[in-house]
């Protein structure tokens, strides 16, 4: 039980997938003006990359590492989640309404955000089980989704402050991500 | 002649990728902790990127609208995977210093944004000039990133000592805040220098969205 609490804060702060990592920097860029949308866009996360995680790691431990296939690892995964992605938004459509609308629309964007493909990727490097795997990959998105709803609430501060005019857009979103990332550096101390 | 060299030169300052139409910023990031590290990501970012557009234009009539993403998706697969093995046969120290950056290269908004904007609407050889532009474009802002970086957090450029003796390394450089920070100052650099170009960069909404974002601009220029 310890070992599960271990891995979820490291995944969720030490080793922020986002910023630790890099990865997923597009949305973080792109869906971070407002916290409505950036909610949104992480839940959506969240939900697929574990999924993914899932089902890559059958996939891997089953069709690719018992044939010798492991070599097509890459082109195995990426199908995988986009069929996945398609399949999640029809079933969400027709079974689940009220959450398709709130993450139907950043559905079809997540086939291409590296995080879910990373995460999947990370999982199978570390050779983890089946049950880590899931767990891992469920709080790498959560951390994901923190920095995402918090560089929002940074970044709706910035419509009434003063920019320098090149630094607006993305440069002043990369330097905040920074200094975020520069404060989540201490959490490298807890373990 | 004209519409070879355009497509050929574009990418490389003008619609530079990282910094004018900020596409690809996760490897941009991640791997330029060196300036070694960039042009090793660079190359074999040319290699699939020129090698997909030319797939991708070639085609481009048979594949049907619809899935075309997919379409584009599995080509660009097939060449990192393609990569990943040539990397492991001849390059292994960079492949482990790389990690799992390598097989993400299949998912590097460039690779899909050009197939959308550009290899899906024109000829093979005008395919393979702007692949070759825009991977050069890639490969050199992450050279000299990666040099900025090596230079400020270890004192060396390409593994070669440009720093006094004295110079003690800033080891922020080196690490995950320096690289949002410098990525982040370049690019206003950037905006400032290119103000008069009137090149606004095109704020990327999602790596999905990116492709998008690049054919409306196509479209729109």
């Amino acid at each position: 039980m310890k070992d599960y609490l271990l891995l979820i804060v490291s995944a969720v702060f030490v080793n922020n997938i986002l910023l630790a990592q890099y990865l997923g920097n597009c949305p973080f860029l792109g869906c971070s003006k407002e916290l409505g949308v950036a909610l949104g866009m992480g839940g959506a996360v969240v939900f697929v990359a574990t999924l993914a995680t899932a089902f890559t790691w059958l996939i891997q431990t089953f069709a690719l590492a018992p044939f010798g296939l492991d070599y097509l690892q890459t082109i195995a995964f990426i199908v995988v989640i986009a069929a996945l992605v398609q399949f999640v938004e029809m079933f969400l459509k027709k079974a689940m309404p009220p959450l398709y609308t709130s993450l139907g629309i950043y559905l079809p964007l997540i086939t291409t955000n590296c995080a879910v493909l990373g995460i999947a990727i990370i999982a199978q490097r570390k050779e983890m089980d089946f049950v880590t795997a899931v767990i891992f990959s469920a709080a790498a998105a959560a951390g994901f989704l923190l920095a995402l709803l918090l560089m929002a609430g940074i970044r709706e501060r910035y419509e009434v402050t003063r920019i320098p005019k090149p630094l607006q857009g993305t440069a002043i979103g990369l330097v905040t991500a920074g200094f975020m990332s520069l404060a989540f550096f201490a959490f490298s101390g807890m373990i | 002649m004209s519409g070879f060299t355009q497509a050929l030169t574009r990418g490389m300052w003008r619609e530079i990728p990282p910094f004018r139409l900020v596409l690809g910023l996760c490897p941009t990031l991640a791997v330029t902790k060196s300036a070694d590290n960039g042009l090793g990501m660079g190359a074999a970012v040319i290699f699939v990127l020129v090698l997909s557009n030319f797939f991708i234009s070639l085609l481009r009539k048979l594949i049907p609208a619809k899935v075309r993403i997919a379409c584009f998706i599995v080509v660009a697969a097939t060449l990192v995977v393609a990569v990943e093995l040539l990397m492991q046969a001849f390059a292994y120290p960079l492949y482990q210093t790389l990690g799992i950056f390598v097989p993400l290269i299949v998912v590097n908004c460039i690779i899909l944004g050009r197939a959308e904007a550009f290899a899906a609407k024109n000829g093979p050889l005008l395919s393979i000039a702007d692949g070759l532009g825009m991977g050069v474009g890639f490969t050199c802002s992450l050279t000299v990133l990666g040099a900025l970086r090596e230079a400020f957090g270890a004192g060396t450029v390409f593994g070669a000592r440009v720093m006094p003796e004295a110079y003690q390394p800033v080891a922020f450089m080196v690490e995950a805040p320096g690289a949002f920070v410098c990525l982040g100052l370049l690019l206003a650099a950037m905006n400032a220098l290119g103000r008069d170009a009137g090149q606004p960069p095109a704020g990327c909404r999602a790596c999905g969205a990116c492709y998008e974002a690049a054919a409306r601009r196509e479209g729109g220029a």
